[in-house]
């Protein structure tokens, strides 16, 4: 619908919306996140929910403890190798539409953590990270800018079209591959469908 | 507290057969330790633990060290008889040290408030007769340790009540503190390699061409 007719009408006390919009709309204010935490980036996760900063004003205050009734996923912290089997399968037992934060340089990198031969080098090798946080452990409010990010990500899904969001997509898959434990590392040891490592112009 | 060497000669009028070894450690810190014979470990530890002047009820800290077959150069001053005149002449002597794995475990005592007494002991080799006996009998704290110098070192503690990896998963088959372990290859992305991470991308990027 034209925004010039919009608020023309609205000027006039008609309001006018659209099924995505008020689908959109309804989606991005209750985002319910499930509640785990792996290591100090959780304590941080914890201090956003709690009054001084106040999570509950994006109307994701309820911490989920069940996966099957949550639609957020923030990846708080390391990830070991040991973990990730588990991570994947919480991912992949939670109902669409989902998304994932990975918060911390260890979620999204490995962090300092990286050479060492037991973390995970970023979480994104296994499941579709929606937003990235970086910062070692990063503050409440950059999970608060973290979550206004995925609403204004929620708020442009298109319900139909080309473009349309991936839970829309039957083509999308909405389970991965857990990885198993393998004798050296995981195996696999990424999954190719989610990620693949960025292609490096190498010197002469 | 006691010198080590009194320890050491108490322990050894207390526990029949029991043959121990100081180790002495030169730097600042000083922190010399008892080498036990595997036989009578545990026997020592409880001694140690029980004994009223020591007293040591709290293991603080229980590690392994791995020691691979290396090869220990000395200079030697020997006689030889050059062009006829006897003269002394310095020799380099090599001598191959066999690799073993070891574990060290840290004692204090809390109601004495002295420590730390500092025991190792060795396994014959880093393959198959990698087996010591364990102190947990004597110390619960030591469980988990071992457990881990069990997952990380790969020594098999005899008497432990529980022996199984603790931060590796069960499949896992390495042992990644041993200084022979080979990190899984997966270093086909960084930004911005550099020293060791360096050599191991240009290793990685070797491969990727040949195959």
């Amino acid at each position: 619908m034209d925004e010039g007719l919009k608020s023309e009408l609205q000027k006039q006390g008609i309001f006018t919306t659209t099924l995505e919009d008020l689908y959109n709309w309804g989606r991005k204010n209750s985002v319910w996140p499930l509640s785990f935490g792996l290591a100090c980036c959780a304590i941080e996760m914890i201090s956003a929910s709690m009054a001084r900063y106040d999570l509950a004003r994006f109307g994701a205050e309820v911490f989920r403890p069940s996966p099957r009734q949550a639609d957020l996923m923030i990846v708080a912290g390391t990830v070991t190798k040991k973990m990730a089997p588990q991570v994947v399968r919480l991912y992949n037992q939670m109902p669409e539409p989902k998304y994932v934060i990975a918060m911390g340089a260890c979620a999204i990198s490995g962090g300092p953590f990286k050479q060492g031969y037991n973390v995970l080098k970023g979480i994104d090798r296994y499941i579709p990270v929606d937003v990235h946080i970086p910062g070692c452990p990063p503050r409440p409010e950059a999970l608060l800018h973290a979550f206004m990010t995925l609403q204004k990500m929620i708020d442009k899904q298109k319900l139909t079209g080309k473009d349309r969001a991936r839970h829309f997509d039957p083509e999308a898959p909405s389970e991965f591959p857990v990885p198993k434990f393998g004798a050296h590392d995981l195996e696999p040891t990424n999954n190719p469908g989610v990620w693949q490592p960025p292609v490096l112009a190498r010197g002469v | 507290m006691e010198a080590l060497e009194q320890i050491k000669s108490r322990v050894e009028a207390a526990v029949s057969g029991a043959k121990l070894e100081i180790i002495r450690n030169d730097s600042p810190s000083g922190q010399h330790s008892l080498l036990l014979d595997n036989a009578h470990a545990l026997a020592v530890a409880k001694f140690l633990r029980d004994d009223a002047e020591l007293r040591l009820d709290y293991c603080a800290n229980a590690t392994g060290v791995d020691w691979p077959e290396a090869e220990l150069t000395e200079k030697i001053r020997v006689k030889k008889i050059v062009d006829g005149v006897e003269k002394e002449v310095e020799e380099v002597k090599k001598t191959l040290r066999p690799g073993y794995l070891e574990a060290v475990y840290h004692l204090y005592s809390m109601e004495k408030k002295h420590g730390p007494v500092i025991l190792r002991f060795r396994t014959e080799n880093r393959t198959d007769k990698n087996h010591l006996p364990s102190l947990t009998p004597a110390w619960r704290s030591a469980e988990f340790q071992e457990r881990e110098i069990f997952d990380l070192y790969g020594i098999v503690f005899d008497g432990h009540p529980d022996l199984r990896r603790i931060l590796m998963w069960d499949e896992f088959k390495d042992f990644p503190m041993r200084k022979d372990y080979v990190e899984p290859d997966d270093y086909e992305y960084e930004p911005t390699p550099h020293d060791e991470v360096l050599e191991k991308v240009k290793q990685h990027q070797a491969e990727e061409v040949k195959a």
